[in-house]
């Protein structure tokens, strides 16, 4: 078994992919301290860079990386999951009130 | 293994008891007018270091505050020996001479009405020979980690940076925030989505308002040109790379203050007063942040790129990590700390700290930067606003 995950928190929602990720690899997911977490199911390919689920996450959730809300998801996300800009997004973009962000 | 710690450090004493890594004469100019003066100084003096800039004349309030505070910072940081100052008029030149003489390091100023450039570079030049072979005869002595006043800053950031380069530095930094170092981040404008971390870790409420309200009036700034920053972060490129939201950027990019505690609030160019780290009040313009850094007095600089920023400082010697692989690969005359291995699982985060201080520790001893080889030499001074 390859590991190719590194998670910021052992908690975190979310792991980052260190290289490119294929559907159906079964993948070590390590801390940065270089403690190992778990093993995961990819669902779908994720690049180099790019995140994958740790667990089923519903729709609303807030999503945690950094130990800290990045975002929203948008839609039901499933473990090893690529989590992107297509199922997750700012919680600052329904925040803002700038005139801006209103067109 | 920590083979950082069984390197010994040297560095320059200074008259106030300041520690410099570098042993720089300086030549510098007050405005724009005077720079060919400065340069005919470096061009006959051997061991010179010349700083000049497009700025210093008609500028007011607080622009003219903060051009001033750079030049002045820049001529007061202990890596600087001594400095020969060269303005238009003696007005400026003096007062600029005399905040650098409070340090007691050698300094001295020449203006150039009255005189004309040739006069002025003869008498400059006299006197920058003299501080060469003042400089030249310092020893470096032993230091102390704590005495190194180190500043970081990200660019050109990518998945990459918030992933290991960034985390790095902020595990470097709690390291040396325990030794008692006195550390400096900044970055106003990219911590959108990581301003409620930093004020989290503030050491006080008073500290955290002051942080707000520098962040809250650069938004206004931004808004009040008609733009949003929310509309362009994270960019095409931030999403190509796998960054979602600005939350995920911001955070990523404030990793490296680590889990220290912010212990005061610095406005551009401020000298820190205490050990601990600082955020300070500055654009998140490589160049123009470095500059910031140096001017208030840190000596060395920890700079984490993904795509390949290749900034310097001429006074600052500025250390670049990265952890992006084909950055490493493509820009190595760039990249002072390759830590890639951490995405290869080579080595943990304690193990890219060592590499760095490692690296920290032979640039402090007199090992010279890439930047430093390259002659990436930016001084760049953050203008507030037009001058009259």
């Amino acid at each position: 078994m390859k590991k190719g995950i590194l998670l910021h928190e052992a908690t975190d929602d979310v792991g980052v992919a260190v290289m490119d990720l294929k559907t159906g690899e079964v993948i070590g997911v390590a801390t940065l301290e270089g403690k190992d977490v778990k093993q995961i199911k990819l669902v779908s390919d994720v690049p180099l860079g790019h995140k994958v689920a740790m667990a089923d996450l519903p729709a609303d959730k807030h999503v945690i990386e950094y130990g800290r809300t990045v975002g929203c998801a948008t839609a039901p996300i499933h473990a090893g999951e690529h989590v992107h800009i297509h199922n997750i997004k700012s919680l600052r973009w329904a925040a803002s009130k700038s005139k801006v962000l209103e067109k | 293994m920590n083979t950082y710690k069984d390197i010994p450090l040297t560095g320059y004493r200074r008259e106030n008891g300041r520690v410099g890594i570098r042993n720089h004469v300086l030549i510098l100019s007050v405005d724009d007018i005077s720079n060919a003066a400065v340069e005919g100084v470096g061009n006959l003096i051997r061991g010179t270091t010349t700083l000049t800039h497009p700025y210093g004349r008609l500028q007011f309030g607080e622009d003219l505050e903060l051009t001033f505070q750079t030049l002045i910072g820049t001529g007061r940081n202990p890596n600087v020996a001594a400095v020969v100052v060269i303005g238009i008029e003696p007005k400026w030149t003096d007062y600029i001479v005399k905040s650098i003489a409070e340090t007691g390091k050698p300094v001295s100023g020449f203006s150039i009405e009255r005189y004309g450039d040739l006069k002025t570079i003869e008498m400059a030049s006299r006197k920058a020979k003299e501080y060469v072979q003042y400089a030249t005869e310092l020893p470096r002595v032993p230091v102390k980690w704590e005495e190194i006043l180190v500043s970081t800053k990200c660019g050109e950031s990518d998945t990459t940076s918030g992933l290991a380069s960034n985390p790095t530095v902020g595990r470097v930094f709690e390291r040396l925030e325990k030794n008692g170092n006195t550390l400096i981040f900044g970055e106003t404008t990219e911590v959108t989505g990581a301003e409620d971390k930093i004020m989290e870790q503030c050491a006080t409420p008073e500290i955290a308002a002051q942080f707000k309200a520098a962040f809250d009036n650069y938004q206004e700034l931004v808004e009040s040109q008609g733009v949003s920053l929310l509309g362009t972060q994270p960019t095409e490129g931030n999403i190509r790379g796998g960054l979602s939201t600005i939350e995920e950027k911001a955070l990523g990019n404030v990793e490296k203050m680590g889990r220290c505690t912010v212990v005061d609030f610095l406005k551009p160019a401020e000298e820190p007063k205490k050990p601990g780290l600082h955020f300070m009040d500055s654009s998140s313009a490589a160049a123009e942040m470095v500059t910031l850094c140096c001017a208030s007095g840190a000596v060395l600089h920890l700079f984490t790129t993904g795509q390949g920023n290749i900034i310097g400082n001429k006074i600052e010697p500025v250390i670049k990590l990265s952890a992006n692989p084909l950055t490493v690969e493509t820009m190595s005359e760039h990249i002072d700390v390759d830590l890639s291995g951490l995405l290869r699982f080579d080595y943990n985060l304690d193990g890219a700290a060592d590499r760095t201080m490692e690296m920290m520790a032979h640039t402090i001893n007199g090992r010279l930067t890439n930047a430093e080889t390259l002659h990436h030499d930016e001084f760049v001074i953050t203008k507030l606003y037009r001058s009259a």
